[in-house]
């Protein structure tokens, strides 16, 4: 018999896009249902068998006490955690909270602020617990989770490229936006992952799948600012899905100053 | 066969004979802000009346004030995805009863015609023939696809900012590696043969004999591609410049503005890096194994069996730039640059290897 991990998937922060992406699988997922045995999966099915799990997704960031103490839980009772999406693997887009002041808002979106317990910062489930394997991506694409999953089930390393976008553009022949039009582009210094579809669609990449390895992000900055893009415009596309990741951070708060 | 002249209005004539033999017609054609390469049916999927207009990190189109159809140079695409495909499946196995069922999948050869190869192309073509047809090993996908392609070159009238193929005596005459070649004149082509299938391919053409004038013209408009050339690379004794300046502080400077992000060697028309994986459906009853363009440039690239060889982007840049001018030469027998400039206006960052080279050379040690 061939191993069916004990999977368990875990919401945190976050819009669901990401376990969606899982039910998105549409063509795949009864292949995905019979290779793991889904034992807790509440966007998916309510029947919840208790723990420990071979593996554990987790979607969402970290933004409540409770949440924080709950990650931890999760964590003891998980072999392998593995974050799925960019709320998990960097904070998310409501990580733009750790450069305002967060009473301020509770105070603007809630009546009576005073029941609402949040923490100041919205952070990656890294910075809580040790993680086994990221799966990056606003969302997530649903091939990679599915490779991911036949990985786990085969024992292997899983194939998820850690290039640039760039190369995803080449290899279908897109002609590079930021070069032919002088669009402000993330892609050289963003991990692939989406097979770079922005470009091809004239849109300059949004840096969801998060910073690629040694990513030279104050290189292609400068190089934006000294072509005409102002470092007011490139504040928020640096602080986008993945802007609390520490490459884009940097780079994003050196040209704030 | 000697200097003919086809009057412009006759060049369909070529792409049906082309289409007529069987050919896919391949050529420039302007789509997504640039002149790409694309599948062409008519004369009027030729970009007529544009030119491009490129520096370090920057390319545009622009209006031409004439009808030329040949009116620029090289653009983001190059003829390695026709001949090198980006992606390929090279071998697939599928799980039975009786143990693993080993497979080759039989892909269809495609008969190209490239139209438009112009003299750097050429030369980067004869670079990728020795990589992939003149060495111990033969590359079954290329052979096949390259002894199917028949090429009509265009002789250069003015070159880009980038183009430096003087300094590495690629152009911008087309001199060997083609069928037949055309120099575009305002009223037509001057046409030559350069292989007994061109030769042929000409016979069928409406063609007129060259006049003296003509053939001046063509001489005059070729010469101005050769005054427009303003980017040099001093390639004397490069490579032991190259490999004896290892460590040259201006690989660390290079580091500084380097995204790594391989676009360099994506554009680059001899660069032939690729990585070979597994790829298996979720039960893992069936593999395939696939192979795609990849690069030195690419972190994972140098990973070996316990960590990354090249862990640093100066390394991957030197890595880069040594094999290209230097080591090629070792292992090839030319050097790995022709000369195009694709990699100068590509990065988007706009480095210049000759500037580099130029930088290195000047405070040698
Ligand atoms: S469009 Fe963006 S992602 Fe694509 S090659 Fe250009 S810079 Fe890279
Ligand atoms: S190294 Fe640059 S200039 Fe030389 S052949 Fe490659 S792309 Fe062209
Ligand atoms: S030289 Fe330019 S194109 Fe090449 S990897 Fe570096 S930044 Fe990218």
């Amino acid at each position: 018999m061939t191993y069916r991990p004990k999977l368990a998937v875990f919401k945190f922060a976050s819009c669901d896009g990401c376990q969606l992406s899982l039910l998105d699988a549409e063509d795949r997922l009864l292949d995905v249902a019979g290779a793991v045995d889904i034992a807790y999966f509440l966007e998916a099915t309510s029947r919840v068998v208790p723990g420990p799990y071979d593996v554990a997704l987790v979607e969402g960031s970290i933004t409540t006490p409770h949440d924080a103490e709950r990650i931890r839980e999760v964590r003891r009772q998980s072999k392998f955690l593995m974050t799925i999406g960019a709320c998990a693997t960097a904070g998310g887009i409501q990580a733009l909270r750790n450069w305002a002041d967060t009473s301020e808002y509770l105070k603007v979106v809630y009546a009576r602020p005073e029941y609402i317990r949040t923490l100041a910062t919205s952070t990656a489930i890294a910075d809580h617990v040790p993680v086994d394997f990221e799966l990056r991506g606003c969302p997530i694409n649903h091939h990679q989770l599915v490779e991911v999953i036949a990985a786990l089930v085969a024992g292997r390393r899983p194939r998820t490229p850690g290039h640039s976008v760039c190369l995803d553009c080449k290899r279908r022949g897109t002609v590079c936006i930021a070069v032919a039009k002088g669009t402000p582009c993330l892609g050289p210094v963003t991990q692939s992952g989406c097979g770079a579809i922005c470009p091809a669609y004239d849109r300059g990449c949004y840096g969801c799948y998060g910073p690629v390895g040694q990513a030279n992000v104050t290189s292609l900055a400068d190089h934006y600012v000294n072509a005409g893009t102002s470092p007011q415009q490139l504040v928020p596309l640096l602080r986008n899905f993945n802007g609390y990741a520490p490459e884009f951070r940097k780079e994003s708060e050196r040209l704030a100053r | 066969m000697p200097a003919a002249f086809l009057e412009k209005c006759q060049l369909q004539t070529l792409f049906d004979a082309l289409r007529g033999d069987g050919y896919q017609v391949v050529g420039p054609t302007v789509s997504q802000d640039a002149i790409v390469y694309d599948e062409i049916r008519t004369v009027d999927d030729l970009p007529r009346g544009w030119t491009d207009v490129q520096e370090p990190g920057k390319y545009r189109l622009e209006r031409r004030e004439d009808d030329a159809l040949f009116g620029y140079v090289v653009g983001p695409h190059s003829w390695k995805k026709y001949l090198f495909p980006p992606l390929t499946t090279v071998a697939a196995a599928d799980r039975t009863d009786a143990g693993w069922a080993m497979s080759t999948p039989a892909a269809a050869v495609p008969r190209y015609a490239f139209v438009g190869v112009r003299a750097c192309e050429l030369a980067a073509i004869r670079v990728q023939d020795r990589v992939f047809l003149e060495g111990p090993y033969v590359d079954p996908i290329y052979k096949a696809r390259r002894e199917a392609t028949l090429i009509v070159a265009v002789n250069c009238t003015q070159a880009a900012a980038t183009c430096f193929c003087t300094s590495m005596n690629t152009g911008p005459r087309c001199t060997a590696g083609f069928d037949l070649a055309l120099t575009e004149l305002p009223a037509g082509f001057i046409v030559e043969a350069g292989s007994d299938r061109g030769t042929a391919l000409a016979a069928r053409l409406p063609l007129r004999e060259a006049g003296e004038q003509d053939l001046a013209q063509a001489d005059e408009v070729r010469e101005r591609a050769v005054n427009d050339i303003q980017r040099r690379m001093n390639t004397d004794g490069i490579r032991d410049l190259l490999l004896g300046n290892l460590e040259h502080p201006r690989w660390n400077e290079l580091a500084t503005r380097c995204l790594s992000c391989t676009n360099c060697t994506m554009v680059c028309p001899t660069c032939f890096c690729t990585s070979v994986t597994e790829v298996s459906d979720l039960q893992g009853d069936h593999v395939e194994r696939q192979r795609h363009w990849d690069s030195c440039f690419n972190l994972d690239f140098s990973y070996m069996n316990g960590g990354l060889v090249r862990n640093n982007v100066r390394s991957r840049y030197r890595q880069w730039l040594t094999h290209k001018l230097a080591s090629w030469i070792d292992q090839f027998g030319s050097s790995g640059c022709v000369g195009c400039g694709r990699c100068i206006t590509w990065c988007p960052v706009g480095i210049d290897l000759t500037e580099e080279v130029a930088a290195i050379r000047e405070t040698a040690s």
